[in-house]
């Protein structure tokens, strides 16, 4: 029989001291088709992928290609077997051109001297074939994300790669830069590539997806033909339970302002203009207001400013009537104001300190947690130990447990309950949610909500478009530093949210509401 | 973005970790010492064979010099062990005590030199107690480490440039003012060294409670004791206290001190200060016990003692009790290589095995690693039959 996969990885079983990372998992990929891989965070995707690149030895079991047994044993040997990988951060030279970031490891040569024209004939003619668009002789630097991502896999096509690997390519995406992905994704299957595609995302396994394989703590629950398969199938089948899609909330009754900004400008650490452009806008006790927009877009600079960690140059900050402008990272803090930060690994934990230690981290100079400026031990062990019942914090050793042991999402909850727990009148939250899977989002969503019912402010930085519409009462749009568009969730469309999140839609925004 | 790989990467990788320390039932502690020891018995091993290289026939008899130091010589030997451990548990503890900020104080040498300056200027020119002497050591020590913790923290000048500059500012002129009797009339042209404290100041050396008679020598003092005190109490500020943990923090991951509002900037400049103020104390205790003068005209070396906090620090990995262990074995080991038989031997073979023992220091986490194995393996061989049985069963299944 002529064999169906193309690759398969048989019973494949990753033990590191003590933990089994992937236990007798097996995934069939078969020619041409585009096949996902689900689960949640350190479900074992990533290693059962460094398997199949040749970044570990799996402990037991077998790969095999078109139904011959090989051995993986370095990168090297999968590039040799045709596997390619998209990897979540581009491997990319900066300042290379497109062509250049191409041909990088594999440059045609006429004697010592490279010799490109070939070499861009071939990437023309992939990139006309798939309907790649770039510009080969544009730097990296200059290129919007995605035209970085389609060189990326014009890489891989480059190399004549037949298996291709997207490592949640869709994170750092627009919605209209979503739909072109899905689009190339089909049309590279169609013309006979095989595609791995690691991701979180349900909505998007249902749209372009063939089967998808599904890991729940290091096991294989099953593969499913998309077909005949819902979202609440999926997610049961990551989560183990049933997940609640959409937020339930009651509409907001706001108060009065809690927080109010006038004229913010930032200057830009990266290049000569501001990163926030002028900003004005408030935040009422009783609602979430999210700032959305494509990374990188100045609501990082935004939010530093209005925290402390970044000084603005221009701007007033106005909190519950006081004006905060000056006000230390500490001041701001005791006044009422809590942060979970975008960074969690930056600034919201000190990694090698204890979960217990971190739980303080806001809050260790309080009377409560110290005496003469000794810290209570006991003290501190009990509010880490009601914080991790509260919060459902899962650790090794609890609260003695070192925070870069934890796993991401556990991190992201312990930092929740932190700046939660401290009862702010507002809480800033910066892409609360980034990177983990369907059931610790629900979780956090709820807890915003729970936190605007209080009658607090919630101030929501996120990128992600599901979480924007459903999660927040009112949208402030920031494109290239400006607020583009003030929006009522309830009114608009993704899409037309992605207009403005696109730059190509814009409307004055009324500092007051 | 980087970092949101990073968390990937630590959401496989160190569940894995975590569960390797509590299976094979290591803990940090343990491992951490025993990767110490690893380094000191290869240190000796190399040590021994350059003895054997230099001269095969007296190597074991020098080796074993080596590994006895001051008891070679007891209880006189051991005395002088003493007397060097105490300055170098200070310098130790300086170097220690910057690193938790994650600063680097190659400057102890300087804050060394000027704490001298300090005991020597109280002592020989004001007669000031020992205490007095002491604390003037601290607070000389103390200022020349605020400088470069000043510069780093307003304009960000790397600590480790500015140390050094100050370490010769600091030689240079503490020279210039001893030899020229700026301060007052410090140097005996006699010994061309400072006056000795026995006879100019006996009222200002460090009391030695006996125990020079005991050791029979002239120079071990309480000052073992004192440092020993402050070690502890370093601990206890870094282990204890809201301070050491906002140190630790800076050092650890200082974005995420600033995000919980800790004053970076301040905490830069104290761990300056305190660190100078160690090293400074550490010239005291040695020059207030008399355990030797200081010679101005010396002037192009800067004080050992400053520098070998540095590989105490490392040895001891930054832990406060650990420094005095540390200090204590480089203190062995050097009082061990100078009763080496000159005729066949120089004595810096001692610092030439102290040398190799600090560079193995930096392949420590690599020690760490060979000793989970090997115990990762002992585990495997005896679980073996275990497992086995296991994986029968499920089979019938």
């Amino acid at each position: 029989m002529e064999n169906e996969y193309i690759i398969e990885m048989l019973n494949i079983t990753k033990e590191f001291p003590g933990i089994k990372a992937n236990d007798n998992v097996t995934l069939q990929l078969k020619k041409g088709e585009i096949h996902a891989l689900l689960g949640e965070n350190g479900a074992g995707k990533s290693t059962l992928m460094s398997i199949l690149f040749g970044l570990y030895q799996p402990t037991s079991g077998v790969i095999k290609k078109n139904g011959k047994e090989v051995k993986i044993n370095n990168p090297n040997d999968a590039n040799d077997l045709n596997i390619g990988m998209v990897h979540q951060h581009f491997k990319l030279v900066e300042c290379f051109s497109v062509l250049d970031n191409i041909i990088l490891g594999i440059e045609p040569t006429k004697g010592l001297l490279l010799s490109k024209k070939g070499a861009r004939e071939k990437v023309m003619e992939l990139s006309d074939r798939y309907g790649l668009k770039v510009e080969p002789d544009a730097l990296i630097s200059d290129i919007s994300v995605g035209m970085q991502q389609r060189t990326e896999i014009l890489k891989m096509l480059y190399r004549d790669n037949e298996i291709l690997i997207f490592d949640e390519p869709t994170a750092v995406l627009t919605p209209q830069e979503i739909e072109e992905l899905m689009k190339i994704m089909k049309n590279l299957a169609k013309e006979g590539k095989s595609i791995l595609f690691i991701t979180h995302k349900l909505n998007e396994i249902m749209a372009v997806a063939d089967r998808c394989s599904i890991l729940r703590k290091g096991k294989y629950i099953g593969t499913v033909d998309i077909k005949d398969t819902t979202k609440e199938e999926l997610s049961r089948m990551m989560v183990g339970r049933d997940v609640n899609f959409t937020v339930d909330k009651k509409t907001a009754t706001p108060g009065e302002t809690v927080l109010k900004v006038e004229n913010m400008t930032v200057p830009s650490k990266m290049h000569s203009n501001n990163a926030v452009k002028n900003v004005s806008f408030n935040v009422r006790a009783g609602e979430i207001v999210c700032i959305a927009g494509i990374d990188g877009n100045g609501q990082t600079e935004l939010v530093h400013a209005l925290t402390g960690l970044e000084k603005m140059t221009t701007g007033k900050i106005t909190f519950h009537g006081k004006d905060i402008t000056k006000a230390t990272i500490r001041e701001k803090s005791r006044s009422g104001m809590s942060h979970i930060p975008e960074d969690r690994h930056k600034h919201g934990m000190v990694l090698d300190y204890t979960l217990e230690q971190n739980m303080v981290l806001q809050r260790y100079w309080e009377k409560e947690f110290q005496n003469k400026g000794f810290i209570k031990n006991k003290a501190v062990r009990e509010y880490a130990n009601k914080l991790i019942e509260q919060y459902d914090v899962r650790s090794g050793q609890g609260a003695t447990t070192i925070a870069r042991s934890m796993s991401g999402g556990n991190q992201q909850k312990a930092i929740i309950a932190r700046e939660i727990d401290k009862n702010p009148d507002l809480l800033v939250a910066v892409q609360p949610t980034r990177g983990l899977d369907v059931g610790a989002i629900e979780y956090i969503h709820k807890q915003l909500v729970a936190q605007r019912d209080k009658g607090k402010a919630v101030l929501l930085i996120s990128l992600e478009l599901d979480e924007v519409m459903d999660v927040s009462d009112r949208i402030l749009v920031m494109y290239e530093g400006e607020l583009v568009g003030q929006l009522d969730p309830k009114q608009i469309t993704v899409e037309e949210l992605g207009l403005y999140m696109a730059g190509a839609k814009k409307e004055e925004v009324p500092a007051e509401i | 973005m980087v970092c949101r790989m990073s968390i990937n990467n630590l959401n496989s990788q160190n569940p894995a970790d975590k569960k390797k320390k509590n299976k094979s039932g290591v803990t940090d502690l343990s491992l951490s010492i025993g990767a110490s020891l690893i380094c000191v018995l290869i240190g000796l091993l190399v040590g021994f064979i350059i003895l054997l290289c230099i001269n095969a026939e007296n190597a074991g008899d020098g080796f074993l010099r080596i590994i006895k130091g001051g008891f070679f010589m007891a209880p006189k030997g051991v005395g002088n062990v003493l007397a060097q451990t105490a300055p170098l548990i200070m310098t130790g503890l300086s170097v220690a005590f910057a690193f938790k900020t994650g600063l680097f104080n190659i400057g102890a040498a300087g804050q060394y030199t000027l704490g001298a300056l300090g005991a020597l200027y109280f002592a020989l020119v004001l007669h000031m107690p020992w205490y007095v002497c002491l604390l003037a050591a601290m607070i000389f020590g103390a200022i020349w480490g605020a400088i470069p913790g000043i510069f780093k923290a307003y304009f960000n000048v790397n600590e480790v440039i500015t140390s050094i500059m100050f370490n010769w500012i600091g030689l240079y002129a503490v020279n210039e003012i001893m030899y020229k009797g700026i301060l007052g009339d410090m140097y005996d042209l006699k010994t061309t060294r400072t006056y000795s404290l026995r006879t100019m100041a006996p009222e200002s050396m460090i009391p030695d409670c006996g125990l020079n008679s005991l050791f029979k020598t002239r120079s071990t003092t309480i000052a073992i004791f004192i440092a020993i005190f402050i070690a502890i109490i370093i601990y206890i500020i870094i282990n204890k206290t809201t301070f050491g943990y906002e140190l630790k923090a800076c050092g650890l991951n200082k974005d995420a001190a600033k995000y919980a509002g800790i004053n970076d900037k301040k905490n830069i400049i104290l761990s300056m200060t305190i660190a100078g103020a160690l090293a400074g104390i550490g010239a005291g205790l040695y020059y207030l016990s008399g355990v030797s003068e200081w010679n101005p005209q010396v002037s192009t070396t800067l004080p050992a003692m400053g520098f070998n906090g540095i590989p105490v620090a490392l040895l001891a990995m930054s832990n406060p009790i650990g420094v005095i262990v540390a200090a204590l074995f480089v203190s062995h080991i050097s009082v061990g290589g100078a009763y080496l038989p000159t005729k066949y031997y120089q004595p810096e073979i001692a610092d030439l095995v102290i040398a190799v023992i600090i560079y193995l220091c930096a392949f420590v986490s690599l020690f760490k690693g060979v000793i989970l194995n090997a115990v990762a393996k002992k585990r495997k061989t005896e679980d073996q039959s275990g497992v086995e049985r296991k994986d029968g069963k499920g089979a019938t299944k």
